[in-house]
Parts: C-alpha cells; structure tokens; sequence
C-alpha cells in the first residue's frame, strides 16, 4: 500500500424514489482508496454498502435510484460526469467488480470461455487465441486444476468455490487497478471461504490491486483489510485503519458491533452483548443521528443534528456527539 | 447417564433419498444425506451440530422430527421410538418437539397475521382433541408468548411483511414455544439475520431455556456461535458424525482432522490475532454424498491420512470422557 490515492469518492448521495418517499441508501459517503490497498466496507444489510459501490461505477438502476450529489474522481477524472462510452472502457477494464453469489453472476448458457474472452478482446485488443490462452493462465492462477479442460465447461459443472474462482479470474483478467468485491465469500462454507480469501489476497498483492471489499463478517474484514469503513443507515459512521478500530472502536455503533460477535478464541459471557432495536428504516430519515434510538450514550443534540465528522490521529474520522463536541 | 435424564436418543440413523425415481427410469442410486448418525441429548441441554452445507445437519434434524421417513435407525424421545408410530400417536408426540427455522421469510404464511401463526399450532391440536384449550385462553396464551419472545402483543394484528427479520424470526420462535415442547429443533435460525440482531437472538435463546428447561438440537454453521449457545457440540462430515465433545472441550482440544481444518478456517474478528494465525487450507470441495465409500469419507482432504483410512471406515469411539471421534489417529481399525 502507497501514499498514492487513486480513487476519490466525495460527499456520495444515491436516493431511491419509492411509493412511501425518498430512500436515502447513501447519503454524503467519503472515502480515499490508495494503491494496492484493501479497504473493507461493513454494515448490516440496508445500511448502503452495496450501493455505494454500484454508484461508483456508476450502475444504480435509474428510474428508481439516483445518484443525486458527490463526485467519484477515478485517474483524474468524475465518473459520475463522464459519457457512457468512456465508462465502458472502465468498468470491467481498470475497475472490476465481483458479487456475492457466483451462480446468477454467470451466463448459465455460455461456456467459462465465452465470458472470459469476451472481456479481455474488449479490452485489450487481443484476438480470440490469445485472449483464449491469457484466459487459461488467469484460471490456473485463480487456482483451477486443468484450466484448458475446464475453460471449455458450462457454470453449473463448477463448484460454488470454484465458480467464485472463476470471477476472480475474470475479474482480475484486464489487470484493474481496482477490485470491488461485493460479499465475494458469503455464499460459502468456511473451509472455501478461506480458500477463497487467501487466493483474493496473494493475487491481488502480486498484481498490485486495489481492492474495497464489502462484507457484514467482521471476521472476514479483520483478516483482510488494511482500512475500514463501519456504515449505518447510509452513512460512514467511522473510519481508519482495521487495527485501529478493534483495537479502540470509538462510534458506539462499532462498539456494540464488535461487542456483540460471538467469539472462538475467548470464553465467553454468559450472555451476549447486544445492541437493543431494530436498524432504522431508511425512507424519510430525519437529520438526526439514525442510531440514537439504539444509543445507549445518546444526548439531547443527537435527536437534532447529524453530527459532523471528527478527525483522528492515524486518518481516524468518526460521525459522533461524543467528540464533536470535545474539539469544538 | 440414567435413562431418566437423556430426552432424545438417535441411533444408527439413516436417510438416503433416491436420484431419478420414475415410473419408467430405472433408480439411479442414491444421495447418502444421512449416513448412520448416533446421538444423544439429555434434558436442558443443548447440541449444536455444524458442518459445511450439504453434510446432512438439516437432514438430520428433519428426520428427527419425521418430516422425512427415515430409511434406517432409531429415533426415540421420552422412550418411544417415533420411527415406528401409527400417524395419530405421532401427532400427540410431536407436540413435544417443535421446530425454528432458517429462513424467517419463507416460514412464515404471508397471508396470515403474526397472532394467527403463533396460535395455529394450538388450534390444529384443538381440533383433533389433543390440547384442551378454550379460545379464550388461547388468546391470552398468543399474547403471552409474544411478550416472552419480546413482542408487543399490540402486534398480533399485523401481517408478517410488517415485520424486520429480527422480529419475524421472534414470531417463529413463539409459535414453536406454543405447544408447551420440551424439545426445539431450531435449524440455522440465526444465519439469516445481522450481525447486532442475532446476538439478540441467541439472548432469547438462552434465557427461554432457563426459563422453560428447554433442550436444543441448534444448527448453526457458524461455529462462533456455535460454541455459544451449545453445552455438547457434534461436528458432521458428509452424513456421519465426526466427532462429539463437550462444547468448551471440542473447541481447545479438536481431535479430528477435518474439525481442525474448519476451526482454524473460522475467521476471528481480530486483526492483531487473523495476523498471526496459521490456516489449515483444506484443498478441493465436499464431495458429492451419491456413493458410500469403503473408506474414512474425509479421506481425500486429510492431511493426516493413512493408507487404513482408504479401506477402512472409522467408527466414533470415546477417547476421554464425553470425546468421541472417529478417526484412526485416535484408536486402530478392527
């Protein structure tokens, strides 16, 4: 990981239109991505992740999502303003994604070979053989014993793990600078998911990658991620550097997150630590803190203001009365 | 171990389900979901059965509660073996056993409301004379439950997709807690739901258990929790039992191999410890249960295997009090 930055996302806001009103999924997220770094994104589902990373490049279904605000400055350039054309060449070329469940990510109906070459003609100019043979090299890389036989072979005669090789493989063909990873391992049995994690790892360090990987498992994020965001109700709550986080987690969100995992290493409690409520519904948020009402350390200022971001040592930032109002 | 004390006993059970049956096509053989499994559980204890998905653990859980007939083995509770009642006794037997499932989306009836769910266990019994109940009580006894489970009983008028899944799963939990059992089977009910409600969940859990002395067959594949909420824990491996152990035990002394390798691939939500920690990395992918192996059936993904293993199936043997495993490292083949 280098000081370079290479992905800017600035202030993000996607509303989606529905009957009951305005579902605000993200709502003024920032973050940097810098070289070859892992950022790992985590949330509880409907807290925005996910959206996030489509508003990124930019594939939020419109009508009914928008991207209403925010910049996401990619080499230079806002790929929120730029034309489909140019967008194309990026998607799937400098910034690739994978989804969480490999079965539906796939053409049922193409041969693994079809798909893969597919994209590396698009994108690199190669002809169909040499695209066919970088496409046998991505797979061996990704792990996949006899690549030439299996290349040829249709999605379902593939493993869950080895299809979500097969992903990693293509999503790695082009060389991007940036991976996203949308809960690449949550469809999968631990013993794969730590096959899967280590593969995304090694490969991703010896082509120099930058990858944003989203996930509810903290256990998932403390293994890979050199940075963090913690995301609720469409918000970054807080961010910094993994260790710092569970080492010293300052949102009482994060807290109660970290709290209440049960845990394989330590004995634990006779009762679980658990944060009280339900997450917020998102439509018509008010411009209060959204966890308040799950708050235990909540004050009268978090029913009326959101709070504002307060900056840490170590590029810590964190969305909290309990600081605000320390450095004001 | 009195005889008084153990509630559910499972021996030698089997469920294999046929590939392809048809009038016309010839049986294609068989899946061995379930593959002779030997358990037991005492009165207010709880057993947690992991293992990677397509193991059997739902499997067995469903042929315990007869919702699948199984093609071998014994399951009794209280003494009588379930396997072999006439469908009306069944019934009667039932009402000490009832199930939570995964998915708190697909289990519930959509068109009814979260009152209706919770009572429909009652009135079923009512009408075949097994639960004498006025609707009256019946009534009390819907919100009394849903303020155990941690409902508002001004809920009972609502419609399932009313609720979070949190809450939905809370609804499941009360219906099955209707009949008064003494046995839950809960089959992953936590797997669906987020990180900061599931511990919510496994609370209600335990303190319904302390409160009602209630025992639990609990599958969960996530072995954290797992641990937590299980006394005994049994770790399965394509349709057989692996090894058992008490809970505490199982997870600082893991004897087979292949609960090694799935404890250590278990990701722990700390990075100063994910750092240090040396992965067993299992090659390959379960295979598939559609034939029966003369060998040990984790044979092709152990790092410890031996020749014996290949042609010769361990069977589960105590190597300390309450440790059962089933593997050749531990006690030679016959």
């Amino acid at each position: 990981m280098t000081d370079e930055v290479i992905l800017q996302v600035r202030d993000l806001k996607t509303y989606f239109t529905v009957d009951e009103g305005v579902v605000k999924a993200v709502d003024g997220v920032s973050f940097d991505l810098h070289k070859g770094e892992t950022l790992g994104i985590v949330g509880e589902s409907g807290s925005g992740k996910s959206v996030t990373n489509l508003s990124i490049i930019n594939m939020i279904p419109n009508p009914p999502g928008k991207i209403v605000g925010g910049q996401v400055l990619f080499s230079g350039k806002d790929l929120l303003k730029i034309p489909a054309s140019e967008l194309r060449h990026i998607r799937g070329n400098k910034i690739s994604m994978i989804f969480q469940d490999p079965m539906t990510s796939l053409n049922p109906f193409l041969k693994i070979s079809t798909q893969m070459i597919e994209t590396i003609v698009l994108h690199q100019g190669l002809d169909k053989k040499a695209a066919k043979e970088k496409a046998i090299e991505m797979l061996k890389l990704a792990g996949i014993p006899a690549p030439e036989k299996r290349i040829d072979q249709y999605p379902h005669q593939f493993s869950g793990g080895m299809r979500q090789r097969v992903m990693i493989a293509m999503g790695l063909s082009c060389n991007p600078e940036i991976l996203i990873a949308d809960e690449p391992t949550s469809a999968l049995d631990v013993t794969i998911q730590a096959q899967i994690l280590e593969l995304m790892q090694e490969l991703t360090k010896r082509l120099g990658t930058a990858v944003i990987l989203i996930t509810h498992s903290l256990g998932v994020v403390a293994g890979m991620c050199d940075t963090l965001c913690v995301m609720y109700a469409g918000r970054i709550v807080e961010r910094g550097k993994t260790d710092d986080i569970f080492e010293d987690p300052k949102h009482p969100y994060t807290q109660g997150l970290i709290r209440s995992v049960p845990r394989l290493d330590k004995e634990n409690a006779d009762r679980l630590y658990s944060i009280p409520g339900q997450p917020p519904n998102v439509i018509d948020l008010p411009d209060c803190c959204p966890f308040y009402p799950r708050c235990e350390k909540a004050k009268d200022i978090c029913k009326k203001k959101y709070p504002p971001v307060t900056g840490f040592e170590n590029g810590r930032a964190v969305s909290c009365w309990l600081y605000a109002e320390e450095t004001k | 171990m009195s005889e008084h004390d153990t509630l559910l006993d499972v021996h030698g059970l089997k469920m294999h389900f046929p590939i392809g049956k048809s009038l016309l096509a010839k049986n294609r053989g068989f899946i061995y979901a379930v593959d002779g499994v030997d358990f037991s559980i005492k009165r207010g204890e709880t057993l947690g059965l992991v293992g990677e998905s397509g193991c059997g653990k739902s499997t067995t859980v469903r042929a315990v509660a007869q919702l699948y007939k199984p093609t071998a083995g014994e399951v009794i509770l209280k003494g009588k073996d379930l396997t072999k009642m006439a469908p009306h006794d069944l019934l009667a037997a039932r009402k000490n056993m009832q199930m939570v499932f995964q998915d708190p989306y697909a289990s519930l009836n959509p068109r009814m409301t979260a009152g209706d769910i919770i009572a429909e266990p009652m009135r079923i019994f009512q009408k075949r004379g097994l639960l004498d109940i006025s609707n009256d009580e019946r009534n009390d006894r819907v919100e009394h439950l849903m303020e155990k489970v941690g409902l508002s009983r001004f809920f009972k008028n609502r419609y399932p997709h009313e609720f979070s899944g949190g809450q939905r799963q809370r609804i499941g939990i009360a219906r099955a807690l209707a009949l008064n059992p003494e046995l839950m089977l809960c089959d992953e009910p936590v797997s669906a739901l987020d990180v900061s409600i599931q511990s919510q969940i496994l609370n209600l859990f335990k303190d319904l258990q302390q409160e009602f002395g209630l025992t639990y067959l609990f599958i969960a594949h996530d072995l954290a929790v797992i641990q937590y909420i299980s006394d005994r824990v049994a770790v399965m491996y394509l349709g057989v039992i692996v090894e058992i152990s008490g809970s505490k035990d199982l997870y600082k002394n893991p004897l087979h191999p292949y609960t090694q390798a799935l404890l250590s691939a278990a990701p722990i939500p700390d990075p100063k410890i994910e750092a240090q920690r040396q992965r067993i990395i299992l090659t390959g992918d379960v295979p598939s249960p559609d034939k029966q192996r003369p060998g040990c059936y984790f044979y092709d993904r152990c790092q410890k295997r031996m020749d014996v293993c290949k042609t010769c199936r361990p069977q589960l043997k105590t190597t300390e009090e309450g440790h059962q495993v089933a593997c050749f490292l531990y006690h030679k083949p016959e």
